[in-house]
């Protein structure tokens, strides 16, 4: 790494280590062993899926909260508060919907109590960089979600900062809009015109990483760890279609399929059967079967590749990535090396009609959901065959976040209902086997 | 609209203009209000009661200016309170533990009982003035109005969007200035709501806090409250047809020139991003923000705010705590204060009833209470059955809503005891049992709570629901089971849970009515406070107060409360 050369790193991040507390008085692990360091001129970007901890890094850099354990130095001071020279983009943009976009911008430099006069001055200096010109009256509800994001920048770059933290800025956009903003914002970085020094970008667009870092660091989910650190060399503006860009992409959605061959089984790798105290994503029986058909059909014809996949479907990466692990998750598929394939099972499911398709489900639920399992026998074992929701879910909370519970025991429920597995009763909180019929 | 350049443009084109005239009469006007009312607050008492209030309606103007000013002071103090209390119990979790029951507890208090109990206390911090008694009745009627408040703010602050705080702290706001930009305009649409309610509100309590009776003391204030209790006392029908103009006009007055350019200027801190609906008016807020003298005038006081705003962080930046490891012995010796502190506070009300009260005196209040309980019950009953449906058809019109609203905020304000003439003559002349028909009169103030809410549930029933009803041809009782009434259910638990509050504190004023020589009397908590009060005993006032705030609490926590989750986990559209 470059971290030896003359001129220091704007931030240093050494071991970082954050965890919650869980109800049982155990911790729930969110990030560890995080290494960063941030350069001069320099883009990094976070890439993980939700629950991959970058969020929190985020914060943490940005002394919103404080690690359970490591360092985050920035200029050689540790971060214990809102540092001046760390300015952050919000994801929802978090604009004060009270405040014109003059009023906005304004804000942090009033915070630093500048004189009137140069607070004006630079806040609309900061517009027009921006491209907000005209807009300076206007309410936030006015204006479209592009601009609203160009006020939450220039609101941002008003401070100059030394840093510029950016949650996931476009996720919130529309497909066009998000382009023409990321565009801007690499022009006027690479003209020099930003008053800022290094920018760390959170994402979980992989080519939206691809078009804009230097650096990209690839993140595990739960806990969140660093798995790979993939260096972009192309030359600004990168192009889409470019085959070296391509070949980036592929290489990361390898990276992180590769590393995450079982992306439930903690601990153990190779292994890819879920136990119980695995996390299960929502992802609805539905779109389930939506993937299953769309890989069943042409141009497919049981095998896809990923990055492919995600683009035919207009699926992001944390939007794709939960269902084709449900899929493998349910043997109804196999994920390698980027490429997705249907099981034996899987075609079988595509093939069937509705009937067929539960039953088929209720086999691979009950053979590789462990938790789903473990309901049905539960209540198989109750003299009435009712056992309420809170059993299961302090089972799980002992091994899990009280969210991750909640979530994992929803979607175990939901499958189960659509295998006609069990029942659930939503006024009782309460599982039992009957089906109304 | 004006167009915000950032430089002064234009300025001098015409220095005065029409609204300008108009905004300045508005402001002499309301010095004028407040000299002529405050003239007379620091003569002595004596001179007070020598000139007894007069029938005259000449006097009503004074008299309504002197009890909308307490009521407006009442309300700058409310807002204090609301700032300081739900602040401190939103950011402070130690703070929060103890503050926020006391709030619970403190609602449950029948109003009129803090009356009872704090005359005496308040006639002693300035001896033999009117001041005394004006903080009495200020008192009183802050109390009708602080709790409801100081709970919006409480839960607004809890609700303020986590990324904005994030951005507050990450741009470097001092927690002065992130209150002021973030906090309170958060709050704002909320809050304000919670004001109009609790001026309607504190009407009802006007009358009983401007002619104070305990014991041997006895204070008349001169009011619209006074007024209409001398007008009951004399049998004066006239004089009560009287009270009740001045009191349509002084609300009329008071919301077009308070309320409703406080709406339309909260307009712009409604949260929501979508711009829709239609944004509330105000010609006064319009003739104040186009005036550019107005603008002149609070400038040099808007330079100034924004200095105290601008000031570099006198509290430092809070260093955000890792996992808290000390926080534990807090909580312990937290935990250890709360115990002492409420051993002491036993110890002072064992002592307080020692000696004064027997079991049986409990017993009695119990049983009394369980009267008044029955006729809450019942009341909000007949109250649901008969305004449920009419709310469900009023808010399913949009027009009809709109002309249904001010008129139900006014009724909502409207003290029971202008409605005595009626309901003692007929009870006399029919020989009808008061136990019975004394009743209505609780709920005549606080059944309007009910209409409100099923309203506005009704008219948020979504379009598409509506017209998928009508496409089913769902129609008559099958409607109302599966469309009207679901929909507006939480709405409904509500305005109830408001109600049966409110019917508790009319209770005590409404278990009780005069007029002129003839006195009824219903068996009832209500009744016991009010006749204990009269007696001056003071130990049976506040064992009447305690066991009311008790029977609010548990009807409370183990119907309303359950009631209020269950309806928003299964009713709440959206």
């Amino acid at each position: 790494m470059a971290a030896a050369t003359a001129a220091p790193a704007l931030l240093d991040i050494h071991s970082l280590r954050q965890s919650f507390p869980r109800a049982d008085g155990g911790e729930h692990l969110v990030l560890e062993g995080v290494e960063l360091a941030l350069q001069h001129g320099q883009i990094v970007g976070l890439l993980g899926r939700t629950g991959s901890g970058k969020s929190t890094l985020l914060r943490l850099i940005a002394g919103l909260a404080q690690p359970s354990g490591g360092t985050v130095t920035y200029l050689g001071q540790p971060v214990q508060a809102p540092a001046p020279g760390i300015a952050m983009v919000f994801q929802s943009f978090a604009l004060f919907p009270w405040l014109t976009v003059l009023e906005n911008v304004q804000l942090g430099l009033e915070a630093l109590g500048l004189p009137e006069a140069e607070i004006r001055q630079r806040a609309l200096a900061a517009i027009d960089l921006i491209g907000l010109d005209g807009y300076e009256s206007a309410y936030p509800r006015e204006l479209s979600g592009g601009m609203r994001q160009r006020v939450g920048f220039a609101r941002a770059l008003v401070v100059h900062p030394n840093i510029l933290l950016m949650d996931e800025p476009f996720s919130a956009l529309d497909v066009l809009t998000a382009e023409t903003l990321r565009t801007d914002f690499l022009e006027l970085w690479g003209d020099g015109k930003l008053p800022i020094k290094g920018v760390i970008l959170v994402t979980h667009n992989i080519e939206e990483a691809v078009l804009m870092c230097d650096r990209i660091l690839l993140f595990s989910t739960n806990p969140g760890r660093i798995i790979s650190e993939i260096a972009v060399t192309l030359k600004q503006p990168r192009n889409r279609l470019d085959p070296q860009f391509r070949d980036l992409v592929e290489k990361i959605y390898v990276a992180m399929t590769a590393r995450k061959a079982s992306p439930v089984a903690i601990g153990t790798t190779g292994e890819r059967t879920a136990t119980i105290d695995t996390v299960v994503p929502r992802v609805s029986a539905n779109l389930l079967s939506g993937l299953i058909e769309t890989l069943a059909a042409p141009p497919f014809n049981g095998k896809a590749d990923l990055p492919v996949l995600a683009d035919e479907l207009h699926l992001e990466l944390d939007e794709l990535f939960p269902v084709s692990e449900s899929l493998q998750l349910l043997h109804f598929a196999e994920i390698e090396g980027g490429d997705i394939k249907l099981t034996d099972a899987g075609k079988q499911f595509a093939e069937s009609g509705m009937d067929d398709r539960k039953k088929l489900f209720q086999r691979q639920l009950l053979a590789y959901v462990p938790l789903a399992a473990h309901v049905r026998r539960v209540l198989q074992e109750r003299a009435n065959h009712v056992a309420p929701k809170s059993r299961f879910l302090d089972e799980l909370e002992d091994h899990m976040s009280t969210e991750d519970a909640e979530g994992t025991l929803r979607a175990v429920t939901a499958w189960g209902r659509f295998a006609e597995v069990y029942a659930y009763d939503d006024d009782s909180g309460a599982f039992s086997l009957e089906n109304p019929s | 609209m004006r167009v915000n350049v950032p430089i002064s443009v234009g300025g001098w084109a015409r220095l005065f203009s029409r609204w300008d005239i108009l905004a300045v009469l508005l402001i002499v006007g309301l010095l004028v209000f407040l000299g002529e009312a405050s003239r007379h607050l620091f003569e002595p008492l004596a001179e007070l009661q020598k000139q007894p209030p007069s029938l005259d309606p000449r006097y009503l103007p004074e008299y309504a200016a002197r009890t909308t000013l307490r009521m407006l002071v009442a309300m700058v103090f409310s807002l204090i309170f609301t700032f300081t209390y739900a602040t401190l119990a939103a950011k402070n979790k130690y703070a929060e533990r103890i503050l926020v029951p006391l709030l619970d507890i403190l609602q449950s208090v029948p109003i009129l009982g803090f009356i009872s109990v704090t005359v005496v206390f308040f006639m002693e911090l300035a001896p033999g003035r009117v001041l005394g008694a004006e903080y009495a009745a200020i008192f009183a009627i802050f109390t009708s109005q602080a709790w409801n408040m100081a709970f919006s703010f409480y839960q607004s602050l809890r609700t303020v969007p986590t990324e904005l705080q994030e951005a507050s702290r990450n741009f470097g706001l001092s927690s002065w200035m992130t209150f002021w930009k973030l906090d309170v305009p958060f709050a704002m649409p909320q809050l304000i709501w919670n004001m109009m309610m609790s001026m309607s509100g504190s009407w009802f309590f006007v009358v009983a806090s401007e002619a104070i009776s305990v014991g041997n003391t006895t204070v008349t204030l001169p009011g619209v409250g006074s007024y209409i209790s001398l007008a009951i006392e004399h049998r004066n029908l006239k004089a009560v047809s009287w009270a009740i103009a001045t009191m349509l006009v002084v609300i009329l007055i008071y919301d077009q020139v308070l309320f409703r350019p406080l709406v339309a200027w909260a307009d712009r801190f409604r949260f929501e991003q979508e711009p829709g609906g239609v944004a509330p008016q105000s010609w006064v807020f319009s003739v104040l923000r186009r005036s550019r003298i107005v603008e002149r005038l609070t400038e040099p006081f808007a330079v100034l705010w924004r200095q105290t705003l601008r000031r570099r962080r006198l509290d430092k930046p809070a260093t955000v705590k890792a996992a808290p490891q000390n926080s534990r012995w807090i909580g312990y010796l937290f935990g250890g204060l709360a115990i002492v502190v409420a051993a002491i506070v036993l110890w002072r009300v064992v002592d307080f009833f020692a000696g004064a009260i027997t079991l049986g005196d409990v017993g009695t209040t119990l049983l009394l209470g369980a009267a008044t309980l029955m006729r809450v019950v019942v009341l909000i009953a007949i109250a649901s059955l008969i305004w449920v449906p009419i709310g469900v058809w009023v808010g399913t019109q949009p027009r009809v809503a709109n002309m249904v609203q001010p008129v139900a905020q006014f009724l909502a304000a409207f003290p029971a005891n202008l409605l005595f003439p009626i309901f003692v003559s007929v009870i006399v002349a029919w020989r009808l049992d008061p136990n019975i028909w004394l009743s209505p009169l609780m709920i005549l103030g606080t059944q309007w709570y009910i209409l409100f809410n099923v309203i506005a549930g009704a008219s948020a029933i979504p379009a598409e629901l509506r017209s998928c009803g009508a496409n089913f041809r769902v129609r008559g009782w099958l409607w109302w089971r599966r469309i009207g009434l679901p929909a507006v259910f939480p709405y409904y638990v509500t305005g109830a849970i408001t109600a049966s509050g409110g019917s508790w504190n009319a209770s005590i004023v409404a278990e009780v009515a005069s007029w002129g020589d003839e006195h009824l009397q219903a068996a009832g908590l209500g009744a016991y406070i009010a006749h204990e009060t009269d007696a001056g005993h003071f130990h049976h006032i506040v064992l009447g107060i305690v066991v009311m705030s008790l029977y609010v609490v548990v009807v409370n926590r183990l119907f309303w409360r359950p009631l209020y989750f269950y309806a928003e986990r299964k009713f709440r559209l959206g």
